[in-house]
Formats: structure tokens, sequence, C-alpha cells
């Protein structure tokens, strides 16, 4: 067994559809300097950073120019993958394995709200010979996907609508969410079509937010202050990026980033895990995304149990009870480190009024959006792995 | 006499060729658009600026005064401490002759970029701006230099406020 690498501490800020006040780099040091008092670290004791963030999103070129200073990292290692934040979970992880560092960060922020053309954002990351010049709203993409989900797993519109009811019903016992409302799913399904059969209230609105997570190796990790939150297991891939031909049905990318993480967990049953955070981006993401972490053998099982509350917080396997993306907002390449925190919160018993009784074992999932198929998990866990 | 070059394979082209459509390729014009939020420590540097003045924030434990101004001392990892104005006059800390124009124009008379160390700000604390009204064979770093303002009502809350920056005559 190699050495067990665990989370030591956290610090995020509140989820905001704008954040005004700050600039990037100030709400950067207010979720550091958390992290840190968080975890009792002093800056200086860090071996290594990792941001995770993408140029486009940030309007700025080479954009690891731009953490250091706010992080405490002048002229230490740093480096900036453009990726989710659980991508830099796993990046960190591989740090500390490797005997280089023995304390790594890892930050991932959102500043959403300073992209004034979200859309082009997204047409950007369209295919630009071949897709681009169609001149789809990039929406569509998900309604394509959607449609065909639909089709072949049997899983209903209202299924879908359950969902985003029940995420933003669960943010509101989240106070870092952005968008909590007591939704009913008769008011998704009478919210006005993007891209058929997508509607509006199922597509997750973005959120300015930032995370920075502090994590340790074995020694360090024993003699922490905080409750250790210890990584069990970590896995990311990706599925082929050609709209045309790739598995529309199937999250494969998050089926195989998950078999490697379950592996390293020794989880031979994905129902050991009580807790989930997962992808939700658009509502019925959250019903493939569950089938793809093996919870459910096919569509039909996934609707009948969603009907039965199987999902929700008092259910035997809650899922998204944070809110998810489409009850605490969207924060770009801090989505996965917002499920990681509220891993971390239930793990230690500190989730307060949605506090889960006996959670032992969470899982963490990420996904980069449309168009892409880039996925990732983290699995965390109370005791050290053994 | 020069060899007859000889015969190259594949298909000539030229301009005109481009133009009606032999070759194949895509353009796309960009329209992203950003607005990025100043924050407490930017906002207060820009509005200072549209009043005339330079202001810099210090850190009570390394002891500096750093412009431009930041909440937080990226040294010493803390909160900084109080607001400080600066003098609109400084030296030149490094400097060039930039002979070509941001979009790779020829240029006669050559840019003077130029970081400028603020008399009141600690040493290494400068900005990066631009020097007018002399001759570019006669900078030298170390020079001293001050603002020269744009008239109030056409200051927006913007590093150009400052239009220039020209030597002190001695």
């Amino acid at each position: 067994m190699p050495d067990g690498v665990a989370i030591i501490g956290v610090g995020f800020t509140s989820l905001q559809p704008s954040t005004p006040h700050l600039s990037f780099k100030e709400l950067m040091f207010e979720a550091a300097q958390k992290a840190y008092l968080d975890a009792g670290v002093q800056p200086n004791e860090i071996d290594s950073f990792v941001t995770c963030a993408e140029d486009f999103n940030e309007g700025l070129s080479i954009f690891d120019e731009y953490t250091p200073d706010q992080l405490g990292a002048v002229q230490k290692p740093m480096h900036t993958l453009t990726q989710d934040g659980l991508h830099g979970i796993a990046d960190a992880l591989m740090q500390i394995r490797s005997g280089i560092a023995e304390l790594v960060v890892v930050e991932a922020h959102s500043k959403a709200s300073n992209v004034k053309t979200p859309e082009w954002l997204l047409d950007y990351a369209l295919d630009p010979i071949y897709n681009r010049p169609l001149g789809f709203n990039p929406h569509a993409v998900a309604g394509l996907e959607m449609n065909v989900f639909l089709h072949e797993t049997g899983i209903r519109a209202e299924h879908c609508a359950q969902v985003a009811a029940k995420n933003r019903r669960n943010a509101l016992r989240n106070p870092v969410a952005a968008y909590p409302l007591a939704l009913t799913p008769m008011h998704v399904e009478s919210s006005p079509y993007v891209a058929y059969p997508l509607r509006e209230a199922e597509i997750a609105e973005r959120a300015d937010g930032c995370v920075v997570v502090v994590l340790a190796n074995e020694a360090r990790a024993q003699r922490s202050q905080s409750k250790a939150a210890w990584i069990c297991g970590v896995g990311f891939a990706n599925d082929s990026a050609t709209l045309e031909s790739r598995d529309w049905v199937r999250a494969e990318y998050v089926r195989i980033a998950a078999e490697r993480a379950y592996r390293q967990a020794a989880i031979q049953n994905p129902r050991e895990i009580r807790l989930f955070e997962v992808d939700d981006t658009y509502a019925y993401k959250e019903l493939q995304h569950l089938i793809a972490l093996g919870l459910y053998s096919e569509g039909a099982e996934a609707g009948r149990s969603l009907e039965a509350g199987e999902t929700k917080p008092d259910g035997k396997i809650p899922v998204n009870v944070s809110g998810g993306a489409l009850g605490m907002g969207l924060p770009l390449e801090a989505s996965g480190l917002y499920r990681v925190v509220e891993l971390v919160l239930q793990l230690r018993g500190q989730a307060g009024a949605r506090q889960l009784p006996d959670i032992r074992l969470g899982l963490a999932q990420s996904w980069r959006g449309v168009p892409t198929t880039s996925g990732a998990v983290v699995i965390l866990g109370t005791e050290r792995p053994q | 006499m020069k060899p007859e070059p000889k015969l190259v394979r594949g298909t000539p082209l030229d301009e005109k060729a481009l133009k009606r459509g032999k070759t194949f390729s895509v353009t796309y014009e960009p329209r992203l658009r950003y607005g990025w939020d100043t924050g407490q420590a930017i906002s207060r540097y820009l509005a200072e600026l549209k009043e005339g003045r330079l202001i810099a924030r210090s850190c009570r434990k390394c002891e500096r005064v750093m412009i431009p101004p930041r909440m937080f001392c990226e040294r010493c990892f803390r909160p900084t401490d109080e607001w400080v104005y600066v003098k609109d006059t400084g030296k030149i800390f490094t400097f060039s002759l930039c002979y070509v124009s941001w979009d790779v124009r020829r240029l006669k008379q050559p840019e003077i970029p130029a970081v400028i160390e603020i008399d009141g700000a600690s040493p290494g604390m400068g900005i990066l701006h631009v020097v007018k009204k002399i001759a570019p064979g006669k900078v030298r770093i170390g020079m001293a230099v001050r603002a020269v303002w744009r008239p109030k009502a056409k200051r927006i809350g913007s590093v150009t406020d400052i239009a220039y920056w020209q030597p002190i005559k001695n």
C-alpha cells in the first residue's frame, strides 16, 4: 500500500451570481487564508501549488503567471492545469506520492460573471471547421445528447425535472449556494425549451467563487489539527471528441474514471459509498453520470429509484446534497472542488443543516461541460485506505 | 550562369488562387468580451488616478509601500494595512526604445516604454508607463521624471489618465 494522502484543510468563498466587490486575486486570497487557517499551516511550509484555470474563461493568456501572489506561492514550484479542480487533486496526489512534496495546495476559482459573452466562449470550444460554421447555440449539443439518452434508456423528461427540483431544493440548506429555490418538478417542466428536450430550468447557471484545498502526506496528515479526509481513489478519462461518432448515451469517461478510483479504494460495490456529489451541469447529466458510476445497471432502474426518492438527502444514496451545480451554481473549473468541500464537511460532521448521519465514504465527480468528454472522480474517506 | 531551377512537385499557388477558393481554410472572428472586476485595491487606485493622484498600500510587516496597491502582501502573505499617497514623480528603473508598434509597423520615432520607480514607494516598486518629450538617445536609467496628467475633464479612471512621463529639468 502506498503512502496515504489526505485533505487537511479547505477554504472557500460563498458562490454568487457576480462578485463586483473583489478582483479574482482578492477572491483567491480570501479562500487561501481560510484554507491555511483550517489546515493550521503557514504558506511558507507549502512545497508546491496547483491552480486549475482555463485562459479563455479568464480572458488572460498563460494564466499561471497571475496566480502566485495571492496564494503565497511567489518563488515556489507552481503550475496551472487547464482542467477541473478534481484533476488538480490527482496532480497533487502524484506529487506527494512521488515524494517531491509533503504539502501541496490546489486552487480553482470562477469569475464567470466577468465573461460577458458566455455563448461565444462555448462556441469557441466547438470544432472550428466542421461544427462551428453551422452556427447552432452550443446548448444544442446537450439537447442532442439528452434526446438520444432519454430515447435509449427509457428515462423520461419528468425524471430530469425531478433532478432539477431536488438539487435546487437541497441548496436551501447550503449557505454557500447561489441559486437555492423551493422548486417543484412541475415548475421545471413549465420552463421554456432551450434545445428540445432540454429546458431552461434544467441548465445550471454560472456563479463566481473560489476554493483552496490543502493536501498532506501521511505523516503530516496524522498530526493535522483538523480531521483528515483521506484520498481513497482518483481517476480521470476522456472519450472521443468527435460529436458525430462518440458515445452519446453512456458517459464512458465517467465509467472509466470511476473504475480506476473504485479499484484504488478497494470498493467492490459502489453502494458501499453513501454520498455522491456528481456533475449536474444539465439535469439529465446527473442520471447519466449515476449510471456511469455503476449505481444503476440500466436507465429504467435509475428512473424508478429517483421516483422512490433514493437520491434525496434522506434516501439510500443521497446525490448532490450540496445542491449541485443546479443549486449552488456552476463555478467553471472550481466545480469539482466545491464538491470536494461538501465531502470534506460531511466526513468531518461539519455540514450543518444538511449533515448526513454516519458518512465514512464520499465520491465527487466532475465534467467539463459541452462539448467535452472530460471527467474525473475522487473518493474520500474518514479512514486511511488499507 | 546560374543553373535553371529544377522542377518542384506540387501545385503552384499565388494570391489569386487563394482568393478564388482554390485552397481550403476556415476563418473565424472571435466575439469574446470580458469585463474584469477591478476589486478593492485597483478600484481605489483608478479612482485616485481620476483625481490626479497616485496611491499605494503599505505592509506593516515588511514595511514596503506598494504600487500599484494590493490588499495582500505577496511576500508576507498577510493583508496590507494602510493607504498611502505617493508622489507623481520618480526615476526610470528601466526603459526600452521600441522601433516596432504593437501591430508590427516600423516606427521612425521609437516609443519609450519604461518602469518608473515612484517617489514615496519602496525601492523596486514602480509602474510600467511611457516616457515622452525627450530625444530617444538621451534617455538614461536613473533619470528623474514626472507624470503629465490628462486634463481633469478627460480622465476616466484608467492608467492612461497619466498621458506620459517626462524628464524633470534641473
